[in-house]
Order: C-alpha cells, then sequence, then structure tokens
C-alpha cells in the first residue's frame, strides 16, 4: 500500500485513492496521419519496463481528480518525488546520485524513456543481482 | 487428573478464579491467566497433536508464537470454529472447547501412526510428488486420501456469528513489541512528544521481562513494567494495544495489527457478555516511523527423537515456570551452546524439581550464570550435548555425548541420563519477519550466529531484533530507537531518557551448533527434527541437498522446511545450517531467508472487516428505487446499480415468469406507451468555449454545427480505434453542452475527458462535471407517449416543432425538466431530466396520467429487447475492446475528413483495423424461431469440420422478440456484411447445432419511421 | 431565450432553475432509507448522531482562484480558500466554500439560494474561464457529532480524521468504506460529509454498523 503525496493536495494520501495510469511523459504525436504503422504503433503499444527508476502517471481519481506524475524505483516500490502535469521529473536514472543510493540497475543510454524496442532488449534483460 | 504439574506458588495467574476446559473431550481445570498451553501443561497433558506426515505423538514445545505442535482446533460449537490456534496463545477461559488438528481417532491412539513407524523409511522428502506421480488421473483420488491424513484444521461450516472490523490508525511512531526495548523505546517517543502506539502480541505488556530473573532499579522487571506501562497509559499521545500482533509490514510503513478483542474472553463476543462489540480488529497503521522491537526466538538443537513429548525449548520452560507457576515435568536435563539458558536449570532448581545435568557444548563455559549453577550444586557436562532423546509418549531420558562440532562427530562414550524433560537452546533467532515483508533481505552475522534485519527506510531497530540480548543493553537500545524514531518523525525535542540501571552479567560466547552429532550418519539415524510442524527432519533436508537442491529456496520447497502457519520461525535457521553443512558451504553462501506476510495467522473475519453480508459491496439506488421496489421489480446489479430488471405482475394469483413480463413490457412499447427509469446513465455537464472542439477531439463523429437545441449520437474511441463508449450529447447553449455515457462508463469516461484536457490539451477551455447523480431520467417511449406527456408538460409537443434529437426545456408535472427526443427503444420516446429530489413526484404523476394507455415500467431486459431488434449497440456488451466503429458499420459515425486528428482517427488505416475479414456486427435470425441463441455461442461455417472447428465470430446478444415472434441475435462475424443471407451454425456443447441466417442487424422498422411518428 | 427554451447569458450556457415555481413535495437522498426504516426520530441517544441536512444548495465552481475569489467574496461574503483541502464557513455556519482541486470549489448554502447564487456570480464573472455547475439533487450533507464520532470515521475513512489530520478549516475527498465522500470539519463540534445521492443509503447502512457498539442514530428531517 503506497502512500502517495499528490502534489495537488499538498499531502500525502492512502494508495486506494489514486489509480495508475502508465507510463509517464508520452508524447502522443502531433500530426499522426504523417507518422509510419511502426511509429503510431509505438506510441499506443510499447512501454518501458526498467528496472530501476520508472516515471509513472497516476490519477487522485477519488480526492483531486488530477493527474501527475510519479519517480518510483520499480524494486524498492519507493516514491522518490511526485510532480504536476507539465514538470519534468528532477531525479532519473541518470541522476548518478539516485544510482548509487538506490542501487539502481539500468544500461547506459537512457533507455527509460526509449520504447522497448527489440533492438533494447538486452538493455531490458535482468541484471544479476 | 487436577494440575499435578502446577507449583503452589509463583506465576502470574489467579488461582482464586477456576476455569473449566475441554481438551480432546476430556474436561480439565485451569486459572484465570493461563494459556491453552500452560494449563494443559499444568494438567500434565503430553500429547496434544499428530505430526503432520509421520503422525508421531507431540507435545508442547515453545511458549509463543513459534510453537509448532500445539496447533489446535477452537469452539464449542459449529459456528464457533476457529482453526490453526496455538495453543501457546491463546488466552484460557470458562468453557473453551479445544480438539487436536490431527490425529485419528485421537492423539493417543492414531491409525495413521503405522505410517510413521513402518513408512519412515519410504517417506523421504518428495515422497508424495515421487510416489503419486502416475497415472496423472488418479491424483485426485491420492490427494482426497493424503488430506484425510493430514489435515490441519477445518473451517466453520456454519456462518460466524461474530463481528470483525477495521480501524485506520495514523502515528509518529509504531512500536512494535512492549518488551524491555519497545516499552523504552515507547516512553522516549512519547515524551518527545509523538503520537505513540505500543503494541504487543502476549495477553499482557513486558515482553521478555514477565519471566525474567532480573532485577531494575531495586525492583523485580514486573514491577518496573507495570510502573512504566501505568506512565504511557496515562499520556494522551499514547495508544496501548495488548493482545495485538503485527501481522504484516507493507510499503510506505504502512501496518496491519491484529487486535484480539473478545477471543480471550469466549467462543463469542456473545458469550462473553459483550454482545455487539467486536470479536477481532484490524488495525491499518500508517506510521511515520516504526521502531521493531520483536525481540528473538530461542532456537532449539537438533538432536535425534527431539520431538518426543518432553522435549521443550529451555526458555520457554522458565515462562512456565514463572509466568504461570506450572513445572511441566520432574527432573531436567538441559541441552544449551549458551549462557543465558542457564537460567532454566536454576528456575527449575527453585520450583523443586530436580536438575539432572546441564549439558553445554562448550569445552569451558565460565560466565556468571554457569558459575550459579555449578554453586547451586547443579551438574555441568561440558563439551557435550544430549544426542537423542529416550521415549515415545513421553521423554523417559536422555543420550549424552561428547562432541566435537568443527568434525560433526561424537567422540565419546554415550551417557544415558533418566529424566522426563529436555531443555535445549541453540542460540537466539532475532525475530526479523516484519523487517523482510517488504522483501528486505536479512544480513547473516557470524558473531551473533543469527540473521540480523536489512536496512529498512522507516524503520528502526531496538533490542533482540537485532541481537542485542543483555538486558542493560536493550533496555538502553530501545531508548535511542525511540528517541531516534520522534526526531526522523519530527519531534526533535525529544530529551533522553534515563535507563533503569541492571546488574551486569558476565556471558561466555555462545558456540556455533545447530544439529548434534549422532553416532550414527544422520541418514541412519533416529529422525532428528528441524521442523516440527512439517515434519522436515535433518536427513530430509540433508537428502535434498544430495539430489541437487543447492539453494535454500530449492530446499524449502523440497522438504516443505518453513511452510504453513510456523513459517519457520524455530527451524528455518537450523535447516539452513544443515544444508550449509551438507554443501560444505557458510550459511549465507546457502541463501538468506525471507518471510512473507501474516506473521501468525489472521481470521478471514478480521480481513474482511465490516465488508460483508450487505455491507460487502455499496448499492447504488436511483431516485426511484422505492417505486420500483413497491411495485414488485425485480433488480439486476449493473456496476453497482441496482436497476429494475423487470416488472413481473401477479397474474391469476402466480408471478409472471420473466419471459411473459419482458414480452408483456416489449409489447407496451411497441404497441402503447413505456416508461424506463434511465438514472444511471452517465451525465456530464460540459461548459467552456472550447467545448465543441474537444468534443471534436474526443467523439469520432462532428460537432462543429450542432445547434442549441439539438442532440447527436457519438462514438468514444481510443486511440487505438477501438469503441470504448457511445452516448448522445445534447447542445445546450453555444458553450454549454450535456454529455450522456452508458451506465459502467459515466466515472471512466468523465476521467477520459479530464486526462486528455489535462495532460495533451490543457489550453482549451473547457470544464467537466459530474451531474449523473443531480439529474434523474425517465424515459418515457412508445406510439401513446406523446399523448401521455401532453398530459403533463408545458413543452409544445408537436412533432415539427420538437424533432426527433431535439431538446425542449419546461415543466413536466409542474417541475422544471429538461426532454430530449431520443429514442434508444425505436419507437418515439421522451427523455425526461429533472432534478432527482423531484423525481418520485413526477414518476408518480405519469403513472397517474398513464392509467388510461396502460403506462407500462419496463426493466433492463426489456430495454435490452427493444434496442437489439433495432439493431442498437451497448458498448461493452456487443463491443470488447476490440471493435472499430466500422467494424460495426458505423462509418456515418466517423468524421473522416475533421480538421483535428481526432482520438482513434489514425489507428482506423492501420494494417490491422483496415483488413477486410475483420470481424463485422450483424443480426442473426435462428432457422427455428423457437431457437434463442446462448450469447457467447460461437459461429462455424462448416458443421461437419472436425474439432478444432474454425470460429468465426460469436453471438454478442441474443434475445425472444414477441413482435417478430422468434429468437435473434446479434453477432460478430469474419467478414459478415459480405456473408448476408448465408447460413453458419453455432455449435452448443450438448452436441446440439443452431442454425442461422445472417441477416441486416435491424429486425424490427428497417425504414425507422415508428421513432418519428 | 435560446431555441430549446432554456435561459443563457453572455458566457452562453444554459442555467437552469430546477426548483417548481410551486410547492412541490420532494425526496432528499435518504428518503428510501427513511422508508426501510434506517432513519430514527429525533433526539437519539447514543453517542454518535448522524443527521442528513437535506435540500441545501450544492453548486460546483470551476476556475482560476483568481478569476473567483472576488467575485465569491462579493457575493457570498466568504474568501475563496485558496490553499489546497481549505473550508471556509460564514458566521452563521449556513454557508461555505470548500476546495475541491486546484480549479474546482464546491459551495453549500441554504436550499433555494443556489439559482440566484448562480447568476449572480455568472453576471459578475462576466466572459471569463469559469464554470458554476447546479449538483443539488446529485449529493447530500450528513452532519456527524457526539463522542465516538471520531471513531466510527476511524472505521471509515483511511483518512488521518484526528485534530492533527483533520483540523477545524480543513476538508478531503477521500475513501468512505468502498465509496467516496467530501469530509469536512467546519467546527470542533462536528464532521461533515457529502455523499453522493446514490450512495447515501450504503453510507448511513455502514454508519449504523460502524457506530452499532457505541450507539448511533441517523436523522432525517423531511424538510
Amino acid at each position: 500500500m503506497f502512500y502517495i503525496h499528490c502534489p495537488y493536495c499538498g499531502e500525502r494520501r492512502e494508495e486506494e485513492e489514486f489509480h495508475p495510469n502508465g507510463q509517464a511523459h508520452l508524447v502522443r504525436p502531433a500530426d499522426p496521419d504523417s507518422v509510419s504503422d511502426e511509429e503510431w504503433g509505438d506510441y499506443l503499444f510499447f512501454r518501458d519496463n526498467p528496472r530501476g527508476i520508472h516515471h509513472e502517471m497516476w490519477v487522485h481519481r477519488l480526492g483531486c481528480r488530477k493527474f501527475f506524475n510519479i519517480t518510483r524505483n520499480t524494486t524498492t516500490y519507493e516514491i522518490l518525488e511526485t510532480y504536476p502535469m507539465g514538470e519534468q521529473p528532477t531525479i532519473t536514472a541518470e541522476t548518478a546520485k539516485v544510482r548509487h543510493e538506490q542501487g539502481v540497475q539500468t544500461a547506459d543510454g537512457g533507455w527509460q524513456t526509449v520504447g522497448a524496442r527489440p533492438e533494447n532488449s538486452t538493455l531490458n534483460e535482468e541484471t544479476p543481482s | 487428573m487436577s494440575q499435578n504439574n502446577r507449583l503452589s506458588q509463583g506465576g502470574r495467574i489467579d488461582r482464586s478464579r477456576v476455569l473449566t476446559f475441554t481438551f480432546n473431550g476430556q474436561q480439565y481445570p485451569g486459572f484465570a491467566g493461563d494459556t491453552l498451553a500452560s494449563a494443559l501443561l499444568a494438567n500434565g497433558v503430553d500429547v496434544v497433536n499428530r505430526s503432520f506426515k509421520y503422525s508421531r505423538p507431540r507435545g508442547i514445545t515453545a511458549a509463543g508464537p513459534e510453537e509448532p505442535n500445539a496447533i489446535v482446533q477452537l469452539g464449542a460449537s459449529e459456528a464457533a470454529q476457529v482453526p490453526n490456534v496455538r495453543a501457546t496463545q491463546q488466552a484460557l477461559y470458562d468453557g473453551l472447547v479445544a480438539r487436536s488438528t490431527n490425529g485419528w481417532p485421537n492423539v493417543q491412539r492414531d491409525v495413521m501412526s503405522w505410517v510413521g513407524k513402518l513408512g519412515g523409511s519410504f517417506m523421504p522428502p518428495g515422497f508424495y510428488y515421487k510416489t503419486f506421480m502416475a497415472p496423472a488421473s488418479m491424483w485426485m483420488t491420492y490427494e482426497k486420501f493424503i488430506r484425510k491424513g493430514a489435515g490441519l484444521g477445518r473451517s466453520p461450516a456454519e456462518s460466524d456469528p461474530d463481528i470483525y472490523d477495521h480501524l485506520n490508525q495514523h502515528c509518529d511512531v509504531l512500536v512494535i513489541g512492549a518488551g524491555p526495548a519497545g516499552l523504552t523505546a515507547a516512553l522516549a517517543a512519547a515524551r518527545a512528544g509523538a503520537r505513540v502506539i505500543l503494541c504487543d502480541e502476549q495477553e499482557e505488556m513486558g515482553g521478555s521481562l514477565l519471566d525474567s530473573r532480573e532485577v531494575l532499579e531495586g525492583a523485580s522487571a514486573t514491577e518496573w513494567v507495570e510502573r512504566v506501562v501505568a506512565e504511557l497509559a496515562d499520556m494522551e499521545s499514547v495508544t496501548l494495544l495488548p493482545r495485538t500482533t503485527a501481522n504484516g509490514y507493507h510499503d510506505h510503513n504502512f501496518v496491519t495489527l491484529h487486535e484480539r478483542c473478545t477471543e480471550h474472553l469466549a467462543d463469542t463476543a456473545a458469550d462473553a457478555g459483550r454482545a455487539g462489540e467486536v470479536r477481532s480488529r484490524l488495525h491499518r497503521v500508517r506510521a511515520e516511523r516504526v521502531v521493531l522491537a520483536s525481540g528473538s526466538h530461542e532456537r532449539p538443537l537438533v538432536y535425534a527423537n527431539n520431538d518426543v513429548p518432553g522435549n521443550m525449548v529451555a526458555g520457554a520452560i522458565s515462562v512456565y515456570l514463572r509466568r504461570y507457576g506450572v513445572a511441566p515435568g520432574q527432573r531436567l536435563v538441559l541441552t544449551t551452546n549458551n549462557d543465558h539458558a542457564y537460567r532454566t536449570a536454576l528456575d527449575w532448581k527453585e520450583a523443586g524439581r530436580e536438575v539432572v545435568a546441564v549439558v553445554d557444548s562448550r569445552a569451558n563455559p565460565d560466565g556468571d550464570r554457569v558459575k550459579q549453577v555449578r554453586d547451586s550444586g547443579i551438574r555441568v557436562i561440558t563439551g557435550s550435548a544430549v544426542m537423542e532423546a529416550s521415549g515415545s509418549q513421553r521423554v523417559s531420558g536422555a543420550r549424552v555425548v561428547a562432541i566435537d562440532t568443527t568434525r560433526f562427530v561424537v567422540t565419546g562414550k554415550i551417557e544415558e541420563l533418566a529424566c522426563d524433560t529436555i531443555a535445549s537452546s541453540g542460540g537466539y533467532s532475532p525475530v526479523i519477519h516484519l523487517a523482510s515483508h517488504t522483501g528486505k533481505r536479512p544480513q547473516w552475522r557470524e558473531d551473533l550466529l543469527g540473521f540480523v534485519p536489512g536496512e529498512v527506510k522507516g524503520m528502526h531497530f531496538a533490542g533482540g531484533v537485532q541481537a542485542v540480548y543483555a538486558l542493560g543493553e536493550t533496555l538502553a537500545d530501545g531508548a535511542r530507537a525511540g528517541g531516534e524514531a520522534a526526531k526522523a518523525a519530527g519531534f526533535d525535542q525529544a530529551e533522553a531518557i534515563t535507563v533503569p540501571s541492571v546488574e551486569a552479567c558476565a556471558e561466555s560466547a555462545t558456540s556455533a551448533l545447530y544439529q548434534v552429532p549422532h553416532e550414527k550418519p544422520t541418514l541412519r539415524a533416529p529422525k532428528q527434527f528441524v521442523d516440527l510442524q512439517n515434519d522436515v527432519t535433518a536427513a530430509g533436508v540433508e537428502l535434498a541437498t544430495r539430489e541437487g537442491f543447492e539453494s535454500i529456496e530449492h530446499v524449502k520447497r523440497y522438504t516443505a522446511l518453513g511452510f504453513g502457519t510456523d513459517q519457520g520461525k524455530l527451524g528455518n535457521i537450523n535447516g539452513m545450517a544443515i544444508a550449509a553443512r551438507c554443501l560444505h558451504r557458510s550459511i549465507p553462501e546457502v541463501g538468506t531467508t525471507v518471510f512473507r506476510p501474516n506473521y501468525t495467522p489472521v481470521s478471514f473475519g478480521a480481513i474482511v472487516g465490516r465488508h460483508c453480508g450487505e455491507l460487502f459491496d455499496p448499492e447504488r439506488y436511483t431516485a426511484l428505487h422505492q417505486w420500483h421496489v413497491e411495485n414488485g421489480a425485480e433488480f439486476e446489479d449493473v456496476g453497482h446499480w441496482k436497476r429494475p430488471w423487470y416488472f413481473p405482475r401477479q397474474v391469476d394469483g402466480k408471478t409472471e415468469t420473466m419471459h411473459d413480463a419482458v414480452a408483456r413490457e416489449c409489447l407496451a412499447v411497441r404497441q402503447g406507451v413505456g416508461i424506463l427509469d434511465a438514472s444511471t446513465l452517465g451525465k456530464i455537464d460540459i461548459q467552456g468555449p472550447d467545448a465543441r472542439e474537444f468534443l471534436g477531439r474526443i467523439y469520432t463523429n462532428k460537432w462543429a454545427k450542432l445547434a442549441p437545441g439539438r442532440v447527436r449520437y457519438g462514438l468514444m474511441c481510443k486511440d487505438d480505434g477501438m469503441l470504448m463508449d457511445d452516448g448522445t450529447t445534447s447542445c445546450l447553449a453555444e458553450n454549454h453542452f450535456l454529455m450522456t455515457t452508458t451506465t459502467g462508463g459515466a466515472a471512466s469516461v468523465l476521467e477520459w475527458l479530464e486526462l486528455w484536457h489535462q495532460t495533451e490539451w490543457p489550453e482549451l477551455q473547457v470544464y467537466f462535471n459530474s451531474v449523473t447523480d443531480h439529474f434523474a431520467t425517465m424515459t418515457v417511449t412508445g406510439p401513446e407517449a406523446r399523448k401521455l406527456m401532453a398530459e403533463v408538460t408545458d413543452i409544445d409537443l408537436d412533432r415539427e416543432q420538437f424533432k426527433f434529437m431535439d431538446w425542449k426545456q419546461g415543466t413536466v408535472a409542474g417541475v422544471p425538466a429538461r426532454v430530449f427526443r431520443i429514442s434508444f427503444t425505436g419507437e418515439l420516446a421522451f427523455e425526461i431530466n429533472v432534478q432527482a429530489n423531484y423525481a418520485l413526484h413526477v414518476w408518480k404523476a405519469l403513472f397517474a396520467h398513464g392509467e388510461k394507455y396502460d403506462l407500462t415500467p419496463y426493466g433492463t431486459e426489456t430495454m435490452h429487447v427493444l434496442r437489439a431488434e433495432k439493431g442498437l449497440i451497448i458498448a461493452g456488451q456487443d463491443t470488447d475492446g476490440s471493435v472499430t466503429p466500422e467494424d460495426l458499420g458505423m462509418q456515418w459515425a466517423v468524421g473522416y475528413d475533421k480538421p483535428f486528428p481526432w482520438i482513434g482517427k489514425r489507428a482506423l488505416t492501420r494494417p490491422d483495423t483496415a483488413r477486410e475479414d475483420r470481424k463485422q456486427l450483424v443480426g442473426l435470425k435462428p432457422k427455428d424461431p423457437k431457437v434463442v441463441l446462448e450469447e457467447g455461442a460461437q459461429i462455424v461455417l462448416d458443421r461437419e469440420q472436425k474439432i478444432p472447428m474454425t470460429m468465426m465470430g460469436h453471438v454478442t446478444s441474443s434475445y425472444y422478440s414477441p413482435v417478430l415472434e422468434s429468437g435473434f441475435a446479434l453477432a460478430v462475424l469474419k467478414g459478415g456484411r459480405n456473408r448476408m443471407g448465408e447460413t453458419v451454425y453455432l455449435p452448443m456443447s450438448d452436441g446440439t447445432t443452431h442454425e442461422a441466417e445472417v441477416v441486416n442487424t435491424v429486425f424490427f422498422d428497417p425504414k425507422w419511421e415508428r421513432q418519428n411518428v | 431565450m435560446s431555441e430549446a427554451g432554456s435561459e443563457t447569458n453572455v458566457s452562453n450556457v444554459a442555467v437552469f432553475d430546477t426548483h417548481p415555481a410551486e410547492p412541490i413535495d420532494a425526496e432528499s437522498p435518504l428518503a428510501w432509507s427513511r422508508q426501510r426504516g434506517l432513519v430514527d426520530a429525533a433526539g437519539g441517544s447514543g453517542q454518535v448522531s448522524a443527521i442528513e441536512r437535506p435540500f441545501l444548495g450544492h453548486l460546483i465552481l470551476r476556475g482560476g482562484a483568481i478569476t473567483l475569489d472576488e467575485a465569491v467574496r462579493a457575493e457570498l461574503g466568504i474568501n475563496l480558500p485558496g490553499q489546497p483541502l481549505g473550508l471556509n464557513v460564514d458566521a452563521e455556519g449556513s454557508r461555505s466554500v470548500q476546495w475541491l482541486s486546484p480549479d474546482e470549489w464546491l459551495v453549500i448554502v441554504p436550499g433555494g439560494e443556489e439559482f440566484a447564487l448562480e447568476n449572480r456570480l455568472r453576471e459578475r464573472l462576466g466572459d471569463a474561464h469559469f464554470a458554476i455547475v447546479n449538483v443539488s439533487g446529485g449529493q447530500t450533507l450528513v452532519e456527524l457529532s457526539g463522542d465516538k464520532a471520531r471513531d466510527v470515521l476511524m472505521k471509515s475513512v483511511t483518512y488521518d480524521v484526528h485534530s492533527h489530520g483533520l483540523p477545524v478549516g480543513k476538508a478531503v475527498g477521500t475513501v468512505f468504506a468502498k465509496t467516496s465522500i467530501n469530509l469536512r470539519r467546519p467546527s470542533e463540534a462536528c464532521f461533515e460529509l457529502v455523499v453522493r445521492r446514490s450512495f447515501a443509503d450504503y453510507c448511513v447502512r455502514w454508519l449504523r454498523d460502524a457506530g452499532r457498539e457505541y450507539g448511533v442514530s441517523v436523522e432525517s428531517p423531511t424538510s
């Protein structure tokens, strides 16, 4: 049971007030008609599944009904920050400090925000702990 | 037998209150303050159970939650049955009835014990897997037999008369465990000003201090406990929860505590004279900080026949002696590898019983307690251990031998000591369960011979849980942890509290001993039990390692070590040590051990709380619910809503069948006038200058030109092009719209609108608000609808003035109303919205005027039939998230040339959505009009094809139509629109096959004339 | 007047006075609960008392705080709570404004005042970007008081209802049993629950059950 800080209500609330909405910072192509079927398919269906830092969109469904983002460590379940729509995370998998403190295991190259393309599959494999 | 083992004095029991209880059919006396276990021991009951696999007689081994054997079934009546109760944790009450969970016909003569005697060597680990492998079809038969043989309690067959509840708690510091460390931690945190909850699983607070020999500030340990508890109880910011087990530690410091409220008093709260009170309560605690002061469990040593009744953990014997005034035997042999256990020999001797010998595995123990024991004249045998217990139903002797722990061999001659009780101590295991519930791995400390908790964010550790055992250090450690926790929670003015002085006691180091070597190899020696509850032996663990199971996780699963309600409290470390020895590795190399919630079993009642019976799930009612009930409606659950399903009438003293009622309701709408409570439809008020633009992006069709006063039907897709919801939206004013959604889609559609507005198009000036509950909605429909409406409304109903898909404002029965000319039946229809508080008035007025038209209330079933006759879909029934507007043949509702790339548009040209052979919505007319096809039935083209047949689609909606006098259905069929007129087949599970013709989806009034009359 | 026969205004929004011109019996959301015997006569003796305040005017205001603040103060005499989770109540205790989200407030006024208030606010706000929605029929207010009111709430909501978590002047949208409510603390003496009409009966049944051990009474005046 998470205890989630709603950036709009300004305090932490029980997880049951919230609902997860998947990966954050997805961008809908501005001109869908001009993107290829493959690019559109990536936008629709392919999501990151990192071990470590992940940015997720949640909604305070039974509270203020606002969407916001969470930076969460998927291995420790720790929520590192929450921030309103339109803002960028201050903590990312590339933050060396976080990597060290959290024991985050990621490959280099910022694959966190890249779709899980086949060529990235090796990056998504678990590193032995 | 009458409490022969009860000492004449001592203990924290009330000898003036005699309680009578029944165990396995026999009555015994006990005292208030006893546990079931202490009372059984007082009465000399040696055999309390039969073991799980080998049916060996078992006695009480421990005094707390770690007890593996004394697992009983509680309850005098069927309804009050509680399985898997540890007798060591159950307070005794008058009239308590308990039975052993294993053993038939009884624990003294168990017919299954032949398995143990004859089959012992035939039942290695994996026995069941190996023996009952083939044939696979017989497994179900084997399983029944095996389960009957095993048995681990049973659930009651009658409804539980008690109530349970939840309490949501918040605090700054939650202290788990009220032993010496927990008490000083709570005191330190509370004095710093923090909101503190202190919980402890025992009947009274104090933990190990309740049976301690030590003196605190010149007073007995129990006197100090009373003082501290009294001080804490006086503080408003402190909540004391005795009899409360912290069972689960979850993410972000969420802890579940299980409080026994009346369980210690009687079978039920009513029996305890406390009817209406809860039996047990689940506290759901969100703590800023947690102090884990859960102490430690003493480990028994693993030696041959260490399961015979009379073998006990040393500390447990001290608990029974000092807290309950019970000496569970006459002649004691203590076998130990540490100093602390020596106290048991002193306690035993002080109780006037004989200590035959203390057998110490260490060569030269010389601590203060050792000296004290020697000084009291007790024989101490060093460098040795009890290798084997003698006896079957009760220990009759101990076989003692000198051992070499490094080479794991016996080195001397065996000495037989006559005794009836063997106390063993192999050191202490910190109770780290809660610290590992969120997945944090504990750390092995070879210097402490135990696992200590890994770092857990928000959790502080105090005392025995991190292997701080000496009392003075434990008290100080608790004060430190409590102060730190308070400070971390924002109370940084914490004054250091002074902890009571305790006389220091010099101790010699504990030696590493888990399994005692036997004169025979482990595999040939009598059974040496590691996990008593699951009948796992040292030989079993050794065999598992020989068969290639090298990780402790695999060994556990192969042998069942640490399974069940026990969760390896006594056995896990010994099992790991044995596996490590066999594999010639260190303990941490074999693995660590983590525990899952719950620490001890929690009854389902406490987990469910008040969410049961009629409060299991919310029931949502419309403003007209009372009328529906009074008029005999049968109800259907739609989400949480209770919607009238149909309204059966009384005909000739009999209640109409559903089929007859629905047929009557359908014909009433087609021929006269009917009325539906449509209040459950989602209604969303949309305001703002960009409302129209927003609708154009979220719906598939066009909204740019919808004029105020007009209504339009819209389809909503996800961006994958699949239909998610549909409904009508009315233009109330240039910048104001009222959207309707399906009943089930009300909340999700509103959130969907918010999602796009908040994340993608925040620049659009528009607001959405739910008005679902604000307006009640009634649909008056049928050829006579206009006549009826004319009697109750001031709105001009002229068909030229008030056209199909218009809406108008006026009054209905004197109540301001918005009336919409939309139709879900294909008939002339008026949908009336009034403020819900006036709904019943309007509804009743319609019936007052409607009597002459035989106004007929109809429910959801008739609504379904009528809409399906018109080929009108229900999103979520005829669609399933894989259906596009084009699949539905609704290209007319798709604005292909709208300027903004609306949600779902791009997906419609993806190769998969553009396929010709996608499943398309069609009508099906059974060749036999009496047949109503099953919803979900699969469609095939070749009825003779062998299984697996080529499935071409399935039926989505199917009903009997009274106007068609035939069954009819909607279905999705591959390439369906090109198959009009073809015959398809629907093979059923009973072997019959139905035939149906593929037809248009509109079965009735194909020219749509009736809704425009 | 638009084609549809409803009134519109400068912001091109249709306003709708839902109250009849002549008095007509209205049913509060707890009418069915009363019918099925879940409502007590006035003056319960238990340690928990739940009293419905039916037929109040409930308006949802949407818009920017700066846009709405002046209009609300001018027309209602109450400051718009600018801080999250704020609840401002007038001196009589009969009118209140509650923060619901950064662009959303709940205004509760005596029944019958809401339509006039909506019109006055609309006039004052002109063509600013805002929305006002009348939800008076869709929810009701239940006052919870008594020595054990807090204990009953602890069984019902996960939110911290201690004065630390919910001091006077605070209001939160949160989970109540298996539904959601707005939980308000207008004064030391009581809590207020704003419940949705369709869930009102469930909430009352829940309160009766959760309060059983303390003695609980539920009242629902019919006017």
